[in-house]
């Protein structure tokens, strides 16, 4: 046992050896009179061979002692599921109250709606990976046609953020469905490629076609939201909130507005998600993540049913674009590159495929802590990354990856990650 | 007076130069078990995927009596003719793992149910309709349940169950789209005797409750046994077709599938 682990560790350290006399050992820098010179570090090589030979034997120590991992029990995802009926209220529970707890202030609140747009986002993009199996890598597009068609008809015709916020959704899940058609036949790779394209030929027309979107210069001066008409303004006037309800003017109303008001939109995209999986709609896009040949041998109809969860994921990403585009004020194409729709779909995986509550968690974790780490600087994404890796390590099927029936006979029990597909597009 | 079900008029289907099925005509009568078999690579999948709507016909037709009137197969898409009333199950088994048992029967009655949702929006909002159209539904999952021995399992993901039980739960998913004519592809195949017994008990209840069946099979045992009719293909060809004793006898048979001697069980 022990010859082998240091057989083993020798190996590492020769591999890091390899890596680390051309990365480390060797350097280029400019001499005194401005010529290229190469330094040696041997010192640091062998350091860091050192550390991968010992990290190695620790390794293999720490797994000789904790034996074989246990594979994941039924009775462990079972006492997983309790849990998550017990975060959940929790968690709403402290969303509700945020504004009012002490030391809540800008800032907080402010990234409290950051957070609660991923959440809504994740969750919209979930019916579309997570129950239907459709890996959509662009789905920063419909986020961007929602929060375009706010502000063009705010701007240009000047509806109100009430009706045109089931407008942006509606012109949103249009062009979901314009994307579902020619993407129907594709799956896997092929589809994520095509949507992949696809988030980028939106921002590529959003930034040329200056006459109608501004180009890089954006939309600005897009209408902020009204409180039922009232406005949020500093003048106090009875026309105003705080004139209406008696109260000093504070900049504050407003942030505390947007606040609930992504909140219930996220609840209710919550909503609608969780009853639609205990319907035939829903059932059908797991069938179809399960198996698509077996769904048509049924008769069900796969091209509606797949246009549906594109339809409707859009929606959801252009109603959050439109509150994305009311609180910004301003909205221009770099709002909406790729690495948006990544941040997405990583939130969506990291939480667990098809999980309402793993996805609000990752949004607060992806969201949050790239806030908190911010004194990192550029150590920020190498931590950032680093605990992707982790999660991804530990939980291979995201933070909650079991799935919990949607109807049941006697009693309700969460169904191994095992057993669930992945989707194949 | 026998009234037909199904039938193939010079069913054809070519992959390029390969003639799969060829010029089959055949009729598989009402509230019959009419089993095709025939050697490996005869065409017997080619044949069921044909009726099935996975592949489109290259020529000829096929045609499902619903009521007296005939329905032309080869004209509907995939999903059309599973509503016309073909249900199938598949060789290898093509369940929903990831849901429960019950939710593979509701899946099945997907049809039904989705017309009772209005659009989406009446089911969103807990409409009684809804609720009324689930209740029914759930109770004819657990009809299918309880005839294929599965209701203990209900609960229980269809990828959990052993692969026998995973057979029977194929078959009653099936049997909850309202079939009028059940294709089962090979499924006695992996199946113990005793299960195999219970197999054709159940197939044999199935045709008795009015829906015809249209079996591939190699277990000879079970062909034989609840079999009204049998159609034998080789190499794309229909080349007997009869009654199980007419078809034992037939010695073009004999000679391409079911082999010289005894009973035929070891050829199988």
């Amino acid at each position: 046992m022990t010859l082998r682990a240091l057989k083993d560790a020798a190996i590492t350290a020769l591999v890091a050896l390899g890596l680390f006399v051309p990365l480390v050992g060797l350097r280029t820098d400019v001499g005194p009179s401005g010529e290229l010179v190469l330094r040696q570090r041997w010192g640091d090589v062998v350091i860091l061979v050192a550390l991968a030979f010992v990290g190695r034997l620790a390794l293999l120590g720490w797994r000789g002692w904790r034996g074989d991992p246990k594979p994941a029990s039924a009775a462990r995802t079972e006492a997983l599921r309790k849990a998550g009926l017990f975060v959940a209220p929790v968690l709403l529970g402290l969303a509700v109250l945020l504004p009012f707890i002490p030391g809540t202030g800008r800032y907080e609140l402010d990234l409290g709606i950051l957070v609660l747009t991923y959440v809504m986002l994740g969750w919209g993009l979930n019916i579309v990976v997570g129950l239907a199996g459709l890996l959509d890598l662009g789905y920063v597009a419909f986020y961007a046609v929602g929060a375009y068609s706010y502000a063009l008809l705010a701007t240009t015709f000047g509806l109100s953020f009430w009706i045109c916020l089931p407008l942006a959704g509606l012109l949103a899940a249009f062009w979901g469905v314009l994307l579902g058609f020619p993407v129907l036949r594709l799956r896997g790779d092929y589809l994520a490629i095509v949507t992949l394209a696809f988030g980028e030929i939106i921002r590529v027309v959003l930034l040329n076609w200056v006459s109608l979107t501004n180009g890089p210069n954006g939309i600005s001066g897009i209408p902020r939201p009204t409180f039922f008409g009232l406005t949020f303004s500093m003048s106090g006037e009875p026309d105003t909130f705080a004139g209406f309800f008696g109260i000093e003017p504070s900049p504050v109303h407003r942030v505390i507005f947007l606040y609930y008001l992504i909140l219930g939109l996220a609840l209710l995209t919550n909503w609608v998600s969780i009853r639609l999986r205990r319907q035939p709609l829903g059932r059908a896009w797991e069938a179809l993540r399960e198996d698509e040949i077996a769904c048509r041998a049924l008769g069900i109809n796969v091209t509606t049913t797949k246009l549906t969860a594109f339809a409707l994921g859009a929606m959801f990403a252009g109603i959050a674009g439109s509150f994305f585009a009311t609180r910004q004020g301003f909205i221009s194409p770099e709002s909406f590159t790729f690495i948006e729709s990544a941040i997405i779909l990583a939130i969506v995986v990291l939480g667990g495929m098809g999980s309402q509550i793993g996805i609000a968690i990752a949004a607060l974790v992806m969201i949050g802590g790239f806030e908190v780490f911010r004194d990192l600087d550029e150590w920020r994404m190498l931590v950032f990354g680093g605990a992707m890796v982790l999660i991804m390590v530990a939980r291979p099927r995201g933070l909650v990856g079991h799935r919990t029936p949607s109807v049941v006979l006697r009693e309700r029990r969460a169904i191994g990650a095992e057993h669930v597909a992945e989707g194949h597009g | 007076m026998a009234t037909p079900i199904l039938e193939t008029d010079t069913l054809t289907m070519r992959f390029g130069g390969l003639v799969a099925v060829d010029a089959v005509t055949f009729t598989a009568q009402r509230d019959d078990i009419t089993a095709i078999i025939g050697p490996n690579g005869a065409g017997k999948t080619t044949l069921f995927n044909c009726i099935t709507g996975f592949y489109r016909p290259t020529g000829g037709a096929l045609r499902l009596f619903r009521d007296g009137a005939p329905v032309e197969l080869h004209h509907l898409a995939g999903h059309r003719i599973a509503r016309a009333g073909v249900a199938r199950t598949f060789q290898n088994i093509r369940l929903f793992p990831g849901m429960t048992a019950l939710e593979n029967l509701l899946v099945a009655q997907h049809n039904t149910l989705m017309a009772s949702t209005g659009f989406g929006i009446g089911a969103l909002l807990g409409a009684p309709r809804y609720r009324r159209a689930q209740k029914a539904a759930i109770a004819k999952a657990v009809h299918w349940l309880e005839v294929t021995d599965l209701l203990a399992r209900a609960d229980d993901p269809a990828g959990a169950l052993p692969y026998g039980q995973q057979r029977r739960l194929e078959i009653a998913r099936a049997m909850c789209t309202d079939p009028l004519l059940l294709c089962l592809d090979e499924p006695a195949a992996g199946l113990n005797p005793r299960e195999s017994e219970e197999l054709s008990a159940l197939l044999r209840m199935i045709r008795d409750g009015g829906c015809s069946i249209l079996l591939i099979e190699h277990d000879m045992g079970v062909v034989m046994g609840i079999s009204d009719r049998i159609v034998v293909l080789d190499h794309g060809r229909k080349i007997a077709d009869g009654t199980p004793g007419e078809v034992r006898a037939d010695p073009r048979v004999i000679a391409a599938y079911l082999g010289e001697g005894d009973e035929g069980e070891d050829a199988a």
